[in-house]
């Protein structure tokens, strides 16, 4: 028997208060996710059941005990206080998948700050834009990474203290930087933790729009009511389990459900840092005997390229529920997974807006291979129609994602962006940007963004972050950014360019520019084709019209082009 | 492919990678250290690099040979490449 028992008896009885039950949460009182993270669940009698199985790339093991966790956080709360940081003070993670960065989120949850994790390979100018508009004071980071910061920090006056976790033995400490080793401070037994409360901000992640600069989504401690009963209900996750979520903490599923959701509950977990490959992934899984793996369509598309013959060298049988997110997971990846593993990947649907899983197939319910399921109890989803915002209850007809608001894990603002944010409520609906349509059975059919916003191995890159970058690089002119059709990441990025008199069109160019927009921004924003034009499409007025260049790339028509300026 | 040859080939892949991949304060990157697996060089990455490859030494890798492992060693990638040259 599933966790979730019966969906249908759930949606009957459902009151988010059953979250805050099992969690001993009253309204109104303290809640902290560092302290439900760790303390709760070493006064729970499970101070010496292991948190934390760690690999790094070269084979390294270490392992943590609830009561490790307790203690480094503990630790790493301390450091931060007494250097002055406090309550709402946001601190950057800028690291690898180091125990460092686990041990440092629930370290800067338990002093009241805010914590703002960021994916380690971002470059320099990604990096600036998400410190600068947070107004960061900290940043938690490795030496590996120090030369991206080094790069902006003189444009960051916000920017205190850059705390280097394996600086101490290595290298000289320059301007503002502090070198702090976890393993050679003495553990703090005793962490008096900042009583936050429900409302209090927590996590502060960012994703990128059509337009405009990435938005800070701002979360709060409430959230963990709807983090932990959804990993309980959806991941299915049980006291003897061992759990593998493959996202990066530096994106909202790499919190929500990489730390918060299993910690929460008191399940052990295994990190593996390293990149991806096949054989090192079902190594992982025999090795630790994961027992249920939340992963993304990309990898498990990867995992297809790689063949059916590698998996025989392995044994997976300890693996017992499977879960997918970040893309929907196309039909023909639900089939492979049952025939390969016996079991099939159950699609999960949710943003970093909203914070926990929003859609989704359950354990025990039957899966439409390619659905993306059904709406969590408690849980108002529809889709509606994206001129007047009413619901459609035509099954079939194409409409936008939409939530009733309300549920303990959304967004409470964007930082700094409150128009923003208030664009995303129309009509009573918090509209989630997708579309989608529902079929008779209730159960949800993804069918793409409803904006330009490319979805490369389920992380959002902004066409117009790209573009404003590419015309940064001295050799071009004009640009525009498409998403083009992938079969492992379902799309990548790809570049639309004309050059500057003087330039010619040459693939080493290509490959300079490659690098350029790596570099700066991240490899997920690197286009992995660009496309020189001598003009490209623009309507009278002279505004791009991307539209035409996504239709080519996709054969889809080009629809209405009376505005075209030229062919 | 004599000897001279192919450690000319392998020092001018492993200082491209030093050059666009890694910090240069990093450790030292040698012809085994492994750049995939280690995150160095990440998946989408893999992209520039396999057009630097062809650019370089006008070659054209197919792409189901261009894989994570078959990328993951300086030494791993000039054996890739020495398939291609005619």
């Amino acid at each position: 028997m599933s966790n979730i028992g019966s969906y249908e008896d759930r949606l009957k009885n459902f009151a988010w208060s059953i979250a805050e039950d099992e969690l001993d949460y009253k309204s109104g009182e303290i809640i902290n996710i560092g302290w439900y993270c760790s303390d709760r669940i070493c006064q729970k009698g499970k101070a010496d059941k292991i948190a934390l199985y760690y690999e790094g790339f070269e084979g390294n093991e270490k392992k943590f005990t609830f009561n490790d966790v307790r203690l480094a956080s503990n630790t790493i709360g301390a450091f931060l206080k007494n250097l002055g940081l406090k309550n709402e003070d946001r601190v950057c993670l800028f690291m690898d998948r180091i125990p460092e960065l686990y041990f440092a989120f629930l370290a800067v949850l338990k002093i009241g700050a805010v914590v703002q994790p960021l994916f380690s390979a971002f470059g320099d100018e990604s990096l600036f834009v998400r410190l600068d508009n947070a107004q960061t004071r900290a940043i938690i980071t490795q030496n590996k990474h120090l030369s991206k910061i080094r790069k902006i920090r003189e444009k960051l006056p916000n920017l205190e203290f850059i705390i280097v976790v394996d600086q101490v033995r290595t290298k000289k400490t320059e301007n503002r930087e502090i070198g702090f080793s976890l393993e050679d401070t003495p553990p703090v037994e005793k962490f008096t933790i900042f009583p936050t409360k429900a409302e209090s901000p927590s996590v502060l992640h960012y994703t990128s729009g059509t337009t405009g600069q990435p938005k800070g989504v701002k979360h709060v401690h409430y959230s963990l009511i709807s983090q932990y009963l959804t990993t309980k209900w959806v991941l299915d996750l049980r006291d003897d389990d061992i759990y593998w979520c493959t996202a990066d903490p530096g994106w909202v599923t790499g919190t929500s459900y990489g730390i918060i959701g299993p910690w929460s509950l008191g399940v052990t977990q295994c990190v593996l840092d390293s990149g991806f490959s096949a054989p090192a992934w079902y190594k992982f899984i025999e090795k630790y005997k994961v027992t249920m793996w939340y992963s993304a369509p990309t990898a498990i598309r990867s995992l297809m390229k790689a063949g059916d013959e590698v998996v025989k060298n392995y044994n997976l049988s300890s693996l017992r529920h499977l879960a997918s997110v970040g893309e929907p997971l196309n039909s023909e990846a639900v089939i492979w997974s049952e025939r390969i593993f016996g079991k099939q990947f159950h699609d999960t649907f949710w943003q970093t807006e909203t914070g926990s899983i929003m859609i989704t197939n359950y354990p025990g319910m039957k899966i439409k291979p390619g659905s993306m399921g059904k709406p969590f109890p408690g849980i108002t989803g529809a889709i509606v129609d994206s001129k007047t915002f009413e619901p459609i209850l035509e099954t079939g007809k194409v409409g936008l994602i939409a939530f009733k608001p309300g549920w303990p894990a959304m967004m409470r603002t964007y930082w700094n962006n409150n128009e923003k944010y208030r664009e995303k409520f129309v009509n009573g609906w918090y509209l989630s940007g997708d579309k989608a349509t529902i079929d008779s059975d209730g159960y949800f059919w993804f069918i793409g963004r409803d904006d330009d916003v490319i979805n490369t191995a389920g992380h959002l890159v902004s066409p117009f972050e790209v573009e404003s970058a590419l015309l940064e690089h001295p050799a071009v002119g004009e640009s525009a950014v498409v998403a083009k059709p992938d079969e492992v990441n379902m799309e990548v990025v790809k570049a639309f360019i004309t050059l500057k008199p003087g330039f010619t069109a040459s693939s080493d160019l290509e490959l300079e520019i490659m690098n350029f927009i790596r570099k700066k921004l991240s490899s997920l924003a690197m286009p992995q084709e660009i496309e020189y034009m001598d003009n490209l499409p623009k309507t009278r007025s002279g505004k791009i019209m991307r539209r035409v260049l996504h239709a080519r790339e996709w054969g889809e028509e080009i629809g209405d082009i009376s505005t075209l300026e030229n062919d | 492919m004599d000897e001279k040859n192919l450690i000319e080939m392998k020092d001018l892949v492993l200082n491209y990678i030093i050059k666009e991949y890694i910090d240069e304060d990093e450790e030292k990157i040698t012809y085994d250290t492994a750049l995939i697996s280690s995150g160095y060089v990440d998946s989408f990455s893999m992209v520039s690099l396999l057009v630097f490859l062809e650019n370089k030494f006008k070659i054209k890798i197919p792409s189901s040979k261009a894989t994570p492992e078959a990328f993951n060693t300086v030494n791993k990638i000039v054996d890739l490449v020495n398939q291609y040259i005619k």
